[in-house]
């Protein structure tokens, strides 16, 4: 039983971050029809938003430590933060601390920016191409996008510590009356559920009462209806794609102290996250959430090491596995709207 | 009317056996020479073949670094790092055998079919007459074969899986990094008397030649001390989180969690690990400990305050205070402004390796090479005296056994050495069962052409 907790918790956390990637990608998939396979890239992005903000706040200047040489026999220094100097040590080692909440405040910008950018200025020339040049555009620029990070930051992964006062794990066993130390799950991951289900309620509330929202539902059902109406639906659009950079990427920045930012991040969780778009339904906001969990839920399941036993390689193909009874039996996913995929 | 002795037919066959004879690669028309891309000038080319992309990017660069200093060096510049320190004088600094030492790189991406092609292209294409270098264990095996088949000598940068001197060595083949075996055999002595010897362990081990042959060593040095091994389980290469895999340990009974990871893996284990408490936990009615078999300062980086205090193994450390490598850092140091890693020392230890075995048979012919590397023994390379072994072209040396630094002085100070294995502690007979038993073999040496 304890065990069956275990893997419900664990799945949580990888499932939040499936959700928000598939919430993202089918946002886009739904306003502009756009298959964009650079939506893992952004989720990279953002988690190295989380490393540039680190850097940034941890930018240090020299200091001489008398009586001490380094590794080449020259007089030793050390690196002081700037922070350091102007809020003194005790607040400046707080803020270095808090780097990666901190980066949230960075990165909501910066991937904004970036997804009007990748819009604006590539995938909106490939609206009327088939879905199979926009597969290749936008997977090339993942391509692009993580070797430019691997350029700046190498291919090591790169640690972004959560901070010190969420580092420890909270005994849940002991809570539900488990033996201590049974059932132990990271602050930080309970965090990052939270901040997911925080995120996810915000889209939802945001589409569903506000204006803005309820345009961009309705040109999601209808675009040539709301577009004759007299509303430019497109400028709406490209804010949602905007937005759901900035979903993945939240994503990402939080994610950086579960698992360390390395270029190749991305790419991990975009086909996964498409097969959860798929299994959730194309295009079905809800079914893409719905999914994400379900999926991260399934795989820690299927790793659990008495299944790995039993099942040699069960964890690498669940979720393709998953993905093929629903294609067979339920082509449009467990919550797409009749007709798409089915055609 | 003129009379011509050419005939259509005749210059049709000319043409046909020219064609062929130049689409040849260029290994296959040495013969003249004897041996695969004899060099005929001045020069004499090297190939290094490093990831240069892909997860182990870092460690290649790094590799290519050492690479760089170590040509400079055979050609007389810098400063000669360990040219001074070696304990064999047949290298001058007038390059190989007299011949200015130039260089062409290739890219294994960490991949076997995309190293092969490079290695490929080295040699059919830039007549490189060694090649040497990677990061990775699948690599080496499949470079090393495809050394052996092209008549070039293979010199593995960092490789530490049993395999690529047990089982599948080669005559054209040679390792100084150590491996899987030496590794378990250091750390067993070291982890009873700091663990004691009734422990449980729990195996995560990379699903891929070199964590099987890690998770073997490891479990029976370990278990030849008394712990036993209550679970072994093999992770997929491209996990990233392994918070599925960290939880179970905790109720398994383990009491010691054994991480066969490198690179991005290890980093990201041990993180999850270190979140899941496992290092504030308590099992058996001792502390819960973690071990990380082969470690090495890139990835101790990578991992941050979580390696503090954990053990590991290691084949070079840049804080060795010996003459040789001292004398790398150095150069190496005032090249590039930091410390080199254990890639860097192993890489640029096997070029001199190579250039002195030439020098001393007097002869690029990779027979003779081979037989100039065998059996000999050296110093003044940073692990002490050396043995390159005849039977399986293994270099055998002290082993170093590292721990996380608790108190670092700088970003490069994360590890520092607890013992230093001597050497007959981690010697095996060239027959034993982790290194393919008594069927493995070198073959014969392949001069190519």
């Amino acid at each position: 039983m304890d065990q069956f907790i275990v893997q419900i918790l664990n799945g949580l956390d990888k499932g939040s971050a499936y959700a928000l990637i598939a919430l993202g990608l089918t946002l886009i998939f739904g306003t502009l029809g756009v298959v964009n396979f650079a939506h893992g890239a952004l989720f990279m992005l953002g988690s190295f938003c989380a490393v540039i903000m680190s850097r940034i706040l941890s930018a240090s200047h020299e200091v001489a430590v008398p009586g001490e040489t380094d590794f080449l026999g020259n007089p030793l220094t050390r690196d002081q933060p700037y922070v350091y100097d102007w809020f003194g040590e005790a607040a400046g080692a707080t803020i270095v601390d808090w780097a990666v909440p901190i980066s949230i405040l960075f990165a909501i910008p910066v991937m904004i920016g970036v997804g009007f950018i990748m819009e604006r200025g590539l995938i909106k020339h490939f609206y009327k191409r088939p879905h199979a040049d926009q597969i290749l555009v936008t997977f090339a620029l993942a391509i692009v996008l993580q070797e430019v990070v691997k350029y700046f930051f190498g291919a090591n992964p790169i640690q972004t510590p959560a901070p010190d006062a969420f580092a420890g794990s909270l005994d849940f066993g002991a809570w539900l009356g488990f033996e201590p130390r049974t059932i132990m799950y990271p602050y930080w991951r309970l965090v990052y559920f939270l901040f997911a289900g925080v995120i996810i309620a915000a889209v939802f509330g945001f589409l569903q009462f506000t204006t803005f929202g309820m345009v961009v539902r309705a040109g999601m059902a209808d675009r040539e209806t709301v577009g004759m109406l007299g509303i430019d639906i497109d400028k709406r659009f490209t804010f949602m794609f905007g937005l759901a950079a900035a979903v993945a990427g939240l994503a990402g920045v939080m994610y950086a102290p579960i698992v360390a930012p390395n270029y190749h991040m991305g790419m991990d969780f975009l086909v996964l996250s498409f097969v959860v778009v798929v299994v959730g339904g194309m295009g079905s906001l809800p079914g893409a959430v719905a999914a994400g969990f379900l999926l991260g839920i399934l795989e820690s399941f299927a790793s659990m090491p008495w299944m790995v036993d039993r099942l040699p390689g069960i964890n690498q193909i669940i979720i393709y596995l998953v993905a093929i009874i629903i294609l067979l039996t339920r082509p449009r996913g467990l919550m797409g709207r009749k007709g798409v995929m089915e055609d | 009317m003129s009379n011509s002795n050419f005939t259509r037919r005749g210059v049709l066959k000319t043409g046909a056996i020219a064609g062929a004879g130049l689409t040849l690669p260029t290994y296959l028309r040495a013969q003249e020479s004897g041996f695969t891309n004899a060099p005929t000038g001045d020069t004499v080319t090297l190939g290094f073949n490093v990831p240069q992309s892909g997860p182990y990017a870092d460690e290649g660069a790094d590799e290519l670094r050492a690479y760089e200093l170590a040509v400079e060096h055979l050609n007389g510049e810098g400063d000669g790092g360990m040219l001074n320190t070696f304990s064999s004088k047949a290298l001058d600094g007038t390059g190989i055998l007299g011949k200015k030492v130039e260089y062409v790189t290739g890219d294994t991406q960490t991949k076997s079919d995309a190293a092969r092609a490079s290695a490929r292209s080295m040699i059919e294409k830039d007549g490189a007459v060694m090649i040497t270098g990677g990061s990775s264990s699948g690599v080496a095996v499949a470079v090393q074969a495809l050394c052996q088949e092209a008549g070039i000598i293979f010199m593995a940068g960092l490789t530490h899986s049993n395999d690529t001197t047990g089982k599948d060595r080669k005559a054209n083949g040679f390792r100084h990094f150590f491996n899987s075996y030496m590794s378990g055999a250091a750390l067993a002595p070291v982890l009873a008397s700091e663990y004691g010897t009734d422990r449980k362990a729990y195996h995560l081990t990379a699903d891929y030649n070199w964590g099987y042959t890690t998770e073997e060593a490891v479990r029976s040095s370990t278990e030849a001390m008394g712990w036993e091994t209550v679970n072994a389980v093999k992770t997929p290469l491209t996990q990233t989180d392994f918070s599925s895999y960290i939880s179970p340990v905790l109720n398994s009974g383990a009491d010691v969690l054994v991480l066969n990871h490198y690179g991005g893996n290890m980093v990201n284990s041990l993180t999850n690990a270190v979140q899941f408490g496992l290092r504030e936990a308590e099992a058996n009615g001792k502390n819960f400990e973690i071990v990380v078999p082969l470690y090495s300062r890139l990835m101790a980086s990578g991992a941050g305050a979580n390696v503090k205090g954990i053990y590991g193994s290691t084949n070079w450390h840049w804080s060795l205070q010996d003459e040789g490598s001292q004398a790398f850092v150095k150069s190496f140091g005032e090249k590039y402004g930091f410390p080199p890693s254990q890639a860097a020392h192993t890489c640029y230890v096997q070029t001199l390796l190579y250039a002195d075995a030439v020098s001393r048979a007097g002869s690029f012919a990779p027979c003779a090479v081979g037989e100039a590397l065998e059996g000999f023994e050296f110093d003044g390379l940073g692990n002490g005296p050396t043995l390159y072994r005849a039977e399986d072209h293994q270099c055998f040396k002290d082993v170093l056994v590292v721990r996380g630094k608790e108190n670092p002085q700088s970003e490069f100070d994360l590890l520092e050495v607890v013992e230093v294995t001597p050497v007959d502690q981690v010697t095996y007979a060239p027959d034993h069962p982790q290194m393919g038993g008594a069927d493995a073999s070198l073959g014969t040496c392949n001069n190519g052409a």
